[in-house]
């Protein structure tokens, strides 16, 4: 012990520093903000720590180039020792990164931590939450896979929609005129060198205001923030009822950080790496992309968007949302912090929450995508053909080979793009199915040059024996008082 | 001369100043080398738009015979990007649908949905192509069926040259980067 001071005395002969560290350990803390809801900023940083090592471990291995990423992931996973951990801890590790800074933001949000002196500190904050993001869309390009390539050439596709400079956005993103080499090459100098280097001195700073400006304290209903009074109030309160940081506030940080880290191993043992999926070869266009998951709300966003709005939406959005947040200390820097006096606070964040929560289980579904194998995977329900005519069965026969299959389901199996069509013959008339078929209409494509007349009267005849036992066929109620006038009129009857 | 004292105050002053100036100079000099140094940074960031400049990204690639594509039909190709690099590995493989109207007449589609860009797949039966992303589908034409696709599917600027057909192409197709194409805005004929 003492030959372990004898040495630290002669490092601090040099350094000179034990004095500043002793005091930023010893920082006094409010003793109700050395709380459990205070866990989560040091949590990412601890994650960030955890990338940071594995990035650095797989990049051991890793080749950044088009033609052999991809066999060097495969190599990571089956011929590496423990390659397959790693590369887990690491997809897992960002998962949670994003969960936790999104926590952080959150509480920081609810704690009213963003408003005066700490306006910089949560816009650092912004900066940091857009380079994890970042660093979650590079790294999954990383993963140069089927879903990597489609991935990218969405993106291209996004910033192809920027007006006049579309073009030249989208020949700068690729590197190219194709997604191919430089494209994978810049996209690693950004996940490895680029965003790491700026997320590190953002943390570092993020770190340095919240040392220098105190933790948040605790919001009390009715403690009203003012630029004039505050500082003075915050001293008093941490010299009144301060405690210092370490060790009596730092302990919780340290659980929760270790937890954190178990749980990622735990996640990245049992489910293991993220892929990587198929090669990425271009001309296997059997293929569905999909996203990782820190972006399927996106998905499902630029899915369900009317056409004509998607392409302000996409990119006005981003920087409006950008925008808010940065602006939000300044136009509510003052005031309560409690969540309880700020129902509109609450209200917008659970709205966000249940919004983003909502889009993304639906794109784990994706019901807007056409199932590209159903017309030939499942068969017509047996009960469905049971006790109908030849014509009938001929028109099951057109259901399935013309693929309606792959939009519309029947017996809980096939397509959710278009509406189910188990009870159909109880809506749409046999016009209006004829008509429907033909024309297509309400985001259907018109069949009309594709369908014989007998193969359109065999498909429409099926389709009205779609309804629950005992029903009738729907009909035209109007039709049917006409026709019992022009009966019922003097003039001869011409049908 | 006058008071010892004072002119020595004066030219301490003085000295002061100059080291100022030449400070001044330094950061000067500084930013200079700076600004010379970031124009070829500049110009080496900029080479993929440089090199694209005035189309220069796009060739004549032959697909195959004529005979190759059967009338009426709407088959599956590919072709190596023209422009390329040994480590782009698989990636420079580019897909596309050739579809033979009749006689020396085309429809040769990238296979980039217009929405998105995700892989549209051709199906014959239904005469339709259909996208797996975001539910885009297009007629046997090219042109928009139904969903969020803005405009019908990208076309390909084609020639029959004794009995070969060959596209123009080259870059990845976008709605500010064609195919190749004629640049048609929004329309829906493809």
């Amino acid at each position: 012990m003492r030959r372990l001071e004898k040495i630290a005395d002669w490092f601090n002969q040099r350094l000179q520093i034990g004095q500043e560290v002793r005091a930023i350990a010893g920082h006094p803390v409010p003793s109700k903000s050395a709380s459990w809801w205070y866990v989560f900023g040091s949590a990412s940083l601890t994650i960030f720590i955890v990338q940071v090592f594995t990035g650095i471990m797989l990049a051991l291995i890793y080749v950044p180039s088009a033609g052999d990423a991809w066999n060097s992931l495969q190599y990571l996973n089956h011929g590496v020792t423990l390659g397959w951990f790693l590369r887990a801890v690491h997809g897992w590790g960002s998962n949670f990164m994003v969960a936790v800074v999104l926590i952080h933001m959150c509480q920081v949000f609810l704690f009213g931590a963003y408003k005066f002196p700490r306006e910089l500190t949560w816009i650092v904050g912004v900066f940091l939450l857009l380079m994890t993001l970042g660093m979650a869309f590079t790294g999954q390009v990383l993963r140069f896979d089927q879903d990597a390539y489609w991935g990218l050439g969405i993106g291209a596709s996004i910033m192809g929609r920027v007006p006049l400079i579309g073009g030249w956005l989208v020949h700068l993103m690729l590197g190219g005129p194709i997604l191919a080499g430089d494209t994978l090459s810049r996209f690693f100098a950004l996940h490895v060198f680029v965003i790491p280097g700026l997320l590190i001195g953002f943390v570092g700073l993020h770190l340095l205001l919240v040392l220098k400006l105190g933790i948040n304290d605790w919001p009390m209903p009715g403690r009203i923030v003012r630029r004039s009074t505050y500082l003075k109030e915050y001293h008093e309160l941490t010299r009144k009822d301060g405690m210092p940081f370490v060790p009596q506030a730092i302990w919780k940080d340290m659980f929760f950080s270790a937890m954190i880290i178990v749980s990622i191993m735990v996640c990245a043992a049992l489910f293991g790496p993220f892929g990587p999926t198929g090669v990425p070869d271009p001309t296997i266009v059997q293929t569905v992309p999909k996203p990782d998951l820190p972006f399927l709300w996106l998905y499902a966003v630029l899915s369900l968007l009317p056409p004509e709005m998607e392409t302000p939406v996409l990119l006005i959005g981003p920087v409006l949302a950008i925008a808010f947040l940065i602006w939000l200390p300044f136009i509510s820097g003052e005031g309560e912090k409690s969540w309880l006096r700020r129902p509109v606070a609450v209200v917008t964040l659970a709205l966000i929450a249940v919004s983003l929560v909502t889009l993304t289980r639906l794109a784990m579904h994706s019901p807007w995508s056409p199932v590209m194998y159903a017309w030939s995977g499942d068969p017509v329900p047996v009960g469905m053909l049971q006790g109908r005519t030849p014509l009938e069965r001929q028109g099951a026969l057109v259901f399935q080979g013309k693929q309606c299959r792959n939009c519309h389901s029947i017996g809980g199996s096939g397509g959710k793009r278009g509406p189910a069509l188990d009870t159909v013959g109880t809506t749409l008339t046999y016009d209006q199915l004829v008509r429907q078929v033909i024309q297509g209409g309400g985001n259907m494509p018109a069949f009309g040059k594709n369908l014989t007349p007998a193969e359109t009267t065999a498909l429409v005849s099926f389709l009205q024996t779609l309804r629950p036992p005992g029903r009738l066929p729907a009909k035209n109620a109007s039709r049917a008082v006409v026709m019992e006038q022009e009966g019922s009129s003097p003039k001869p009857n011409t049908r | 001369m006058s008071d010892p004292a004072s002119n020595a105050g004066v030219s301490e002053k003085r000295e002061v100043s100059r080291r100022d100036f030449l400070a001044k100079i330094g950061i000067l000099l500084n930013v200079l080398a700076a600004l010379i140094l970031a124009t070829p940074v500049i110009g080496y960031l900029m080479s993929p738009i440089l090199r694209g400049e005035r189309g220069r990204y796009k060739r004549w690639v032959a697909l195959g015979r004529v005979t190759d594509f059967p009338e009426g039909q709407t088959r599956f190709a590919e072709f190596h990007n023209p422009i390329s690099s040994p480590w782009d590995g698989a990636t420079d493989k580019t897909p596309c649908w050739v579809r033979r109207v009749q006689g020396e007449q085309f429809q040769v589609f990238a296979v980039n949905c217009a929405h998105l860009g995700c892989p549209v797949r051709w199906f014959p039966q239904s005469g339709l192509f259909m996208c797996p992303c975001h539910g885009g589908v297009y007629y046997r034409d090219g042109s928009r069926a139904s969903g969020p696709p803005p405009r019908g599917l990208f076309q390909y600027e084609y020639k029959v040259e004794n009995g070969e057909l060959s596209i123009h192409a080259g870059q990845l197709p976008t709605l500010s980067t064609t195919a190749s194409l004629r640049r048609r805005r929004g329309g829906c004929e493809g």
